[in-house]
């Protein structure tokens, strides 16, 4: 090898970062890496940049995060407050919770970096639903990404972990009643939930490990849990390459977009600095957590209008929206001898459990359902695939039925309505909502298929009223170009798939039930808008009259 | 629901099979073609273009300033909350130009002045079949070489083995805590040595005196040596807590055995609810309802704190009580059922404390 580069003209970098990349190079032998990512296409569209809002967030925190690891002290000690807050001066509290308080008080720039951290938590997991709801809504879930949807959900448990974990951490009042709760949940499992509760506080609650053992999760195996699942989402990421949105020139065998250098890495790099900006800007001027406000943790006074971090909000929601007596029925009833808490073990854990599984399962379902074992890189739009739109937003509905519920009392206050009235209310919502949610999504996401198919036969409406020699007013369309055209006709409209037999000539009843779905999915429909269509359309004398119509006035 | 494959009523007949047939489909008319930005033609543009990236760059520039000064010159030595949040708005202001302007910088270059043509790459296949026929050949080498198959002995044991191994990394967690036992069913509201635990202000810990107790009045309460614990304060106070209230004796409708549970339309409730544990401590005076501010379970003092609305299903306990001789509120005994939200064992624990 050395004999034959020398034997050539040697290379010699022309630029100072060439000369340097090429020092590198030629010791760990990085050029194949360059070649492969140095011109790498990403398709760009701004829905794509949700993923990297998560990411960013997810750097920010661990920053953040590690400079609070500097000053923060997770002992549940008693101590007497001797820092410069003076309203909370010499009051018995947690090492912990002093250590809060002085990060947010002595500490310059401590509150600030307290404010970016929780911001940057609440953006991080708001970032990954969003970029989840993208997925789903654009079916960039199908193969090959099955298992990086997986992933995602996967991170999204670990980032409201992470959250979790650390909004405990400072022992205000505010959290301490939240473990309360996390406390009593846990006692309503059956069997092991009165073990799990005194393993997990070391003891009775609120015992004095809980907040070290949180910490540990917080700042160790939660996080190197989330940068792990990060490594294999973005490496699957650059297997797959990215999907793009359906349009000319764009097919699932090629990858339409930019090169990584210098446009796309640019404006991704920057994106990076934009979202640090914004939670900064936050930082500055949104007080989170004001935890002086609350007081050390006290089992005994408790603030009206508590309220969870908004992602634990769904789970707070259900344990509200569920009845403990219904007719004279107690969902707490003993059986053999033992307490089973159904009235708290059903809502906490059934419809999380719910949503979860068929978030990690859907892939698979739909798969089953339509038959189609196909690659996808091109996404649908969402009005393109009505009844899973109307899936994913019947779940979303549910989800916000639930969230709304952990405000019930904040609403019934803002709203001057009754209580126990919004309870009532919700309680209907979380069966009917969904039903609703699904119905009109899936109706308007066909209005939507419809007035496309208008678009693309009959052209835009211009809003140009012309009056015909005979009378007749008409407003002049103006036809799209082919491009605009195809990215409202290049899309698949699948069709009901029947029952087939198995190779014994069996039409199994599992197939039955497919065959059932596939016919739900996809006995709505409205196919694309075909050449003969538009040839049609044009041929049709309504249109010659606008056409001569439109030559007359640009004749003008 | 019919088959509505057609665009819309008016059109069924055309189009009920339309989109069917592959040849029918509209072609790919391919990208569009490249449209010039304006500092791509006019070099002014262009220009202009740069400065604007180099003004925003400025900006970063000036907001790392600012947060220098915000730093090193604020002195946080009076620590008034207006100081504090004065430095907080400008340390945050100014990394958020440091921050926004080199990234709105560095985006506005990207999408202004660096070449902005659509690239099409091909896609390539996830797999090749030559290497999947390679890989599943070497899989098949491996497994054959270890034997494993001709050694069903070997394998048996060793998934035995490795089935049996993680019970010692499970094991090893056992004293995370202390065992349950009966800890969650007594209170420190139990007599010691015979005496009557007094009933004491939180968070305080003064004694209350019956006389104190005036109609529609309520009172945080903690039990008589509470605060002169050490260990486990929080531990005793999280189950001890209980609320006090006088209502007109009338009102009150105690079942049997319980009629001597109160004093004079006195009564006392432990404060911690039975769903999952937050402070029941909104006391509605004119209804005599208790509310818990976490999810809204509602009790009726009338009926015994039986639960009128929300995910609670059982009363929360009463705490028997007394006045001892010189007129103080004494508890008579500890609850007569285990406090706060269930547990598995707690059907068992309360049998225990009644037998």
């Amino acid at each position: 090898m050395s004999a034959k580069s020398t034997a050539e003209a040697p290379f010699v970098a022309k630029t100072k970062v060439g000369r340097v990349t090429d020092f590198v190079d030629s010791r760990v032998g990085g050029s194949p890496i360059l070649r492969e990512f140095g011109r790498k296409v990403f398709p760009d569209h701004w829905s794509f940049m949700f993923g990297e809002v998560a990411l960013y967030s997810f750097i920010i925190l661990l920053l953040s995060g590690t400079f609070l690891t500097f000053f923060f002290d997770p002992s549940m000690a008693e101590t007497h407050y001797q820092g410069s807050y003076t309203p909370l001066y010499n009051v018995e509290m947690s090492v912990a919770y002093s250590s809060s308080l002085n990060i947010s008080f002595d500490i310059r720039g401590g509150l600030f970096m307290r404010q970016v951290h929780h911001w940057a938590a609440l953006l991080f997991v708001a970032s990954l639903g969003v970029h989840m709801l993208r997925v789903f809504f654009t079916g960039a879930f199908r193969r090959p990404r099955e298992m990086n949807w997986v992933v995602g959900g996967v991170l999204l448990i670990l980032a409201m972990a992470a959250g979790f974990t650390g909004y405990s951490l400072p022992d205000d009042l505010l959290s301490g009643n939240g473990l309360r709760i996390i406390d009593g949940v846990i006692k309503s499992i059956p069997v092991i939930g009165t073990y799990t509760s005194f393993f997990l506080f070391g003891g009775e609650f609120p015992g004095t490990a809980i907040i070290g053992r949180l910490y540990v999760l917080h700042i160790l195996l939660v996080p190197a849990l989330i940068l792990l699942m990060i490594v294999i989402h973005l490496f699957m990421v650059v297997i797959h390459k990215h999907t793009q949105y359906p349009g000319p020139g764009r097919n699932d065998g090629n990858v339409v977009g930019y090169p990584l250098g210098p446009v796309y890495a640019a404006k991704a790099g920057g994106f990076f600095f934009i979202v640090f900006g914004v939670i900064a800007i936050m930082a500055a001027a949104f007080t989170i957590n004001p935890i002086w406000n609350y007081g050390p943790y006290d089992p005994s006074p408790v603030s009206a209008g508590t309220q969870p971090d908004w992602y634990i909000g769904f789970v707070d929601g259900a344990l509200r929206l569920m009845p403990g007596v219904v007719n004279g029925f107690h969902f707490e009833y003993v059986i053999f001898g033992y307490t089973l808490t159904l009235n708290v073990l059903l809502p906490a854990l059934v419809p999380a459990g719910i949503i979860f599984t068929v978030l990690f399962m859907y892939p698979w379902i739909e798969r089953w359902i339509t038959k189609d074992d196909r690659e996808h890189h091109v996404l649908d739009r969402p009005r393109n695939a009505p009844t899973r739109t109307a899936i994913g937003v019947a779940g979303f509905t549910w989800y916000c039925v639930m969230w709304a519920a952990a405000g019930s009392d904040l609403i019934a206050t803002h709203f001057h309505v009754s209580l126990n009235d919004v309870t009532y209310w919700l309680r209907a919502l979380f069966f009917l909502g969904p039903v609703i949610a699904f119905v009109v999504t899936k109706r308007v996401a066909l209005a939507l298929q419809r007035k496309d198919r208008e678009i693309a036969l009959h052209g835009r409406e211009t809003g140009r009223i012309v009056r015909l020699p005979h009378g007749e007013f008409i407003e002049v369309h103006a036809p799209l170009d082919e491009y605009k055209r195809y990215k409202l006709v290049g899309f698949e409209s699948p069709s009901v798939l029947p029952a087939v037999p198995n190779e014994h000539g069996i039409v199994t009843r599992k197939e039955k039930r497919r065959a059932a779905l596939s016919k739900w999915f996809f006995e709505d429909r409205v196919a694309p808008a075909t050449p003969a269509e538009l040839e049609a359309a044009h041929g049709h004398a309504h249109h010659e009259a606008i056409e001569t119509a439109e030559q007359k006035s640009l004749s003008h | 629901m019919g088959n509505h494959s057609d665009g819309s009523p008016s059109h069924s007949g055309t189009v009920a099979t339309a989109g069917q047939n592959e040849v029918e489909k509209f072609q790919d008319p391919g990208l569009p073609p490249h449209r010039l930005r304006l500092a791509d033609t006019d070099p002014r543009a262009a220009k202009r273009a740069e400065r604007q990236v180099a003004i925003l760059f400025g900006a970063s520039i000036v907001g790392t300033f600012i947060f220098l000064v915000a730093y090193f010159a604020i002195d946080l030595g009076d620590s008034s909350i207006a100081t504090i949040r004065t430095q907080n708005l400008l340390l945050g202001l100014g990394t958020a130009f440091a921050m926004l302007g080199i990234g709105t910088g560095i985006v506005h270059w990207a999408k202004a002045l660096m070449p902005d043509h659509e690239v099409s790459e091909e896609r390539h296949a996830i797999r090749h079949e030559e290497d999947r026929q390679a890989a599943v050949r070497i899989v098949d080498d491996i497994v054959e070489e270890t034997g494993i198959k001709r050694r069903p002995l070997i394998r048996n044991t060793l998934i035995g083995a490795i089935a049996l191994a993680p019970l010692p990394a499970v094991a090893i967690f056992g004293d995370l805590g202390p065992r349950p036992d009966d800890k969650l069913a007594h209170t420190m509201w139990a007599p010691q040595d015979g005496k009557l635990k007094r009933l004491t202000r939180d968070p305080d810990g003064t004694p209350i005196k019956a006389s104190d107790v005036t109609i529609g009045s309520a009172f945080h309460v903690i039990p008589e040596g509470l605060n002169e614990l050490h260990e486990g304060k929080l531990n005793e106070k999280a189950k001890a807590v209980v609320l006090l209230m006088r209502l007109n004796p009338e009102s009150l409708n105690p079942s049997p055995g319980r009629e001597d549970w109160g004093y004079n339309g006195i009564v006392a409730y432990s404060k911690i609810c039975t769903h999952v544990g937050c402070p029941v401590a909104l006391y509605e005076q004119q209804t005599h309802h208790l509310l818990c501010p976490c999810h809204q379970s509602t009790f009726d003092l009338t009926q015994e704190c039986k639960v009128i609305f929300g995910p609670a299903s059982r009363p929360l306990p009463q705490l028997p009580i007394a006045v001892d001789a010189e007129g103080y509120l004494v508890a008579t005994s500890d609850f007569k059922e285990p406090v706060g939200p269930s547990y598995w064992e707690r059907d068992q624990h309360e049998r225990q404390i009644n037998s």
